[in-house]
């Protein structure tokens, strides 16, 4: 996983709630055994007319193509558990989404391929997504290490994140690396009668 | 220390952490059981090629195709699958071969939906964590086992160590005072309880369901209920197990047998929450006082009794008055329009919230001697093949066939809508399934959950219809 440092974008926002994963990645597009090429698909029901072509309608196809910031309503992500919907998001160029609340399995798949999910207040929240309807161009830059969100005019947003996702993530490291080396205490565990249930036999 | 009074959860939880969590790092919390499919677990196992790493217990882990899996023959009697499920499929049975993972493939006896299978076989069992990459994992709860979806990369995790890292999730209790009134499911009462947390209403918590409606629920209830608590949100559902749940599983093929029965049984009975145990938030329903559920609009919560009218935008607080018109939109609904009596085009009776025998007895029950509308198509989908060798042994099927309904094979089916079964834009159907998100049940279809007696009222009316209406309901 590629380190998440300091980085500066501009937003394209879907100011929707409860945009849930089958929005983001229609199960018809679920049949692959890879990660990629995912982010054609991302939206697809919403992005793309009967015909196939680009709605021009949409905010993803009126955005600049390298916005890598997605600002969206509240409960985003609900859903299906798929991780599909994160290496849409990122096969579409995402890095960061920005909402007042995300659904638990989604942040968990985001966190765990390095797109940040940050969660404002409402308040917060509104600020950010006025600047940026009002001018698309407008400029975020989302430091992970402090953990904020600055605006042009130097107003900065907290958002949270749990610690161990923020150290895996300003490393680049993933947290499977850290499974792998609880071997003896997991080994323990195994052998320990009082565990709770018997393997299947 | 001094004993604290424990929730169900804390007793589950605290039997299976291997490391504790601080402040820095999230505990590593031990899996008993993994159940993994066909579409959200191949990118896992490349994983493990390419780390050079195996599967630590493959003893506790199955796999089952359930998602993509055709459940009807195609022209010329043979199964069509499209090349890309194919090749998922045929993905599945190598990476089960290359890592010694029993697999329930298509056409064997155990095959079906993973939350059906894992308790018909007795694998799930009480006081258990069992995860899969499934979002209805918490199906499981309702034995009393932490059950709850997870991600491809998790699944890696699970794979490979056998265990996860987690922070402990929150507790919610829904009490739900007296009985269902008769004519009102389980079905109806998640749908209830979701509208009244909302959507998110959960998130972060686990949901335990308590109270009279829950105890003199069958664990085919206690599944419905459970099934659906990801629709609230919530991080799992939970139901204490009790004399119901340990009929349930006894004598199941993978139950514990003799003394290890009686020894699991009175490790079981220890489950249940202590009565001073604190939750973090308590939510009161009034079972008794409700009625069919169905929904209106593009997310579980968006429900309403099946006599009551469609919502408008306009009396909504402006929040939630943008999502209501798109919605009411999307299902080409107009506000105040009462919904029964409104035409739908199919009924479909599946998915691993209402599949199971029951179910398919229940929606039985008023099709015998009856025949669907003419404008209907109705897809009877049994859960799993165990289900629907169990239905035909009944001459549940022939009830179906009668009708002029489609009996097909186990699988997700147009719950998901990825094998094949699916609407056609601007079908509208009364599901059994959990999801009416927009597209979900087929690009521009317009999803009405409901019970499986709703389901089948509605396809001998043609019409969204209430089953408490039919003479012998």
């Amino acid at each position: 996983m590629t380190p998440i440092g300091t980085f500066v974008s501009h937003a394209v926002v879907l100011d929707r709630d409860d945009i849930d994963t089958d929005q983001i990645i229609p199960a018809r597009f679920l049949t692959t055994t890879g990660r990629s090429r995912l982010g054609e698909a991302v939206f697809a029901d919403w992005r793309y007319d009967e015909t196939g072509a680009l709605r021009s309608d949409f905010p993803l196809n009126q955005s600049l193509r390298d916005a890598a910031i997605l600002i969206a309503g509240r409960n985003f992500g609900c859903g299906s558990s798929r991780e599909h919907a994160v290496w849409a998001l990122q096969g579409y160029g995402l890095r960061a989404i920005i909402s007042t609340k995300f659904a638990d399995i989604f942040r968990t798949n985001a966190l765990g391929n390095g797109l940040l999910p940050i969660s404002l207040d409402d308040d917060a929240f509104h600020v950010v997504l006025g600047l940026c309807q009002r001018d698309p161009e407008t400029q975020l830059e989302v430091s992970l290490s402090a953990q904020t969100l600055t605006t042009p005019a130097g107003d900065r947003f907290e958002f949270p994140i749990d610690p161990f996702a923020k150290h895996c993530l300003l490393h680049g490291t993933d947290a499977l690396g850290y499974l792998l080396a609880a071997e003896d205490d997991i080994t323990r565990y195994e052998e320990t009668p009082a565990m709770y249930t018997e393997a299947r036999t | 220390m001094i004993d604290r009074a424990r929730t169900l959860l804390d007793k589950v939880w605290g039997a299976h952490i291997v490391r504790c969590e601080t402040a820095a790092t999230p505990g590593v919390l031990y899996v008993d059981l993994h159940l993994v499919h066909e579409v959200t677990s191949p990118q896992a196992f490349t994983t493990l090629r390419e780390r050079g790493l195996r599967v630590r217990r493959p003893d506790r882990t199955v796999a089952t195709m359930d998602h993509s899996t055709p459940t009807a023959l195609g022209p010329g009697r043979t199964l069509t699958i499209a090349p890309d499920a194919a090749a998922q499929l045929r993905q599945l049975e190598a990476n089960c071969r290359e890592f010694g993972i029993v697999l329930h493939a298509l056409g064997s006896e155990g095959q079906g939906i993973v939350h059906v299978i894992g308790p018909e076989q007795g694998l799930t069992q009480p006081g258990m964590t069992i995860v899969c990459g499934d979002s209805h994992t918490s199906t499981h709860g309702a034995f009393g086992a932490l059950a709850f979806g997870i991600g491809t990369t998790e699944v890696a995790h699970v794979l490979a160590t056998q265990c996860l890292l987690q922070k402990k999730p929150k507790t919610m209790e829904v009490r739900l005072d007296g009985r269902l009134r008769a004519g009102v499911t389980a079905k109806d009462l998640i749908l209830a309880i979701i509208a009244r947390i909302g959507v998110d209403g959960g998130t972060g918590h686990v949901v335990e369901y308590a109270g009279e409606a829950i105890r003199g629920m069958s664990m085919d209830e206690r599944m419905t209920v459970c099934n659906m608590s990801i629709e609230a949100g919530a991080r799992a559902g939970l139901i204490a197990p009790d004399d119901t749940t340990f009929e349930y599983v006894a004598g199941r093929m993978h139950a514990p047998q003799g003394p290890a029965w009686d020894e699991a049984l009175r490790r079981w009975r220890s489950l249940p929450g202590d009565a001073a145990a604190c939750f973090d938030a308590t939510v009161h329903i009034d079972a008794g006082a409700l009625t069919p559920m169905i929904t209106y609009g593009t997310n579980p919560g968006m429900a309403i009794g099946i006599d009551q009218r469609v919502p408008d935008p306009a009396t909504v607080d402006a929040a939630h008055r943008t999502a209501l018109a798109k919605s009411l939109a999307y299902m080409a609904l107009q506000p105040g329009e009462p919904l029964l009596g409104k035409p739908i085009d199919v009924v479909f009776l599946g998915s691993c919230t209402n599949s199971r025998l029951s179910d398919l007895r229940a929606a039985a029950h008023l099709l015998r001697g009856r025949r669907i509308a003419p404008n209907v198509r109705m897809l009877v989908v049994p859960g799993s093949r165990r289900v629907k060798d169990d239905a035909e042994a009944e001459g549940l099927h022939d009830i179906f066939l009668a009708a002029g309904a489609e009996w097909r094979d186990a699988g997700c089916s147009m719950c998901i809508a990825m094998n094949g079964d699916q609407l056609a834009p601007g079908q509208y159907a009364v599901s059994t399934s959990n999801r009416n998100f927009e597209g979900r049940q087929g690009k521009g279809g317009r999803t009405f959950l409901a019970s499986p007696l709703t389901a089948a009222a509605s396809a001998i009316a043609g019409a969204i219809a209430d089953a408490r209406t039919l003479v012998d309901a």
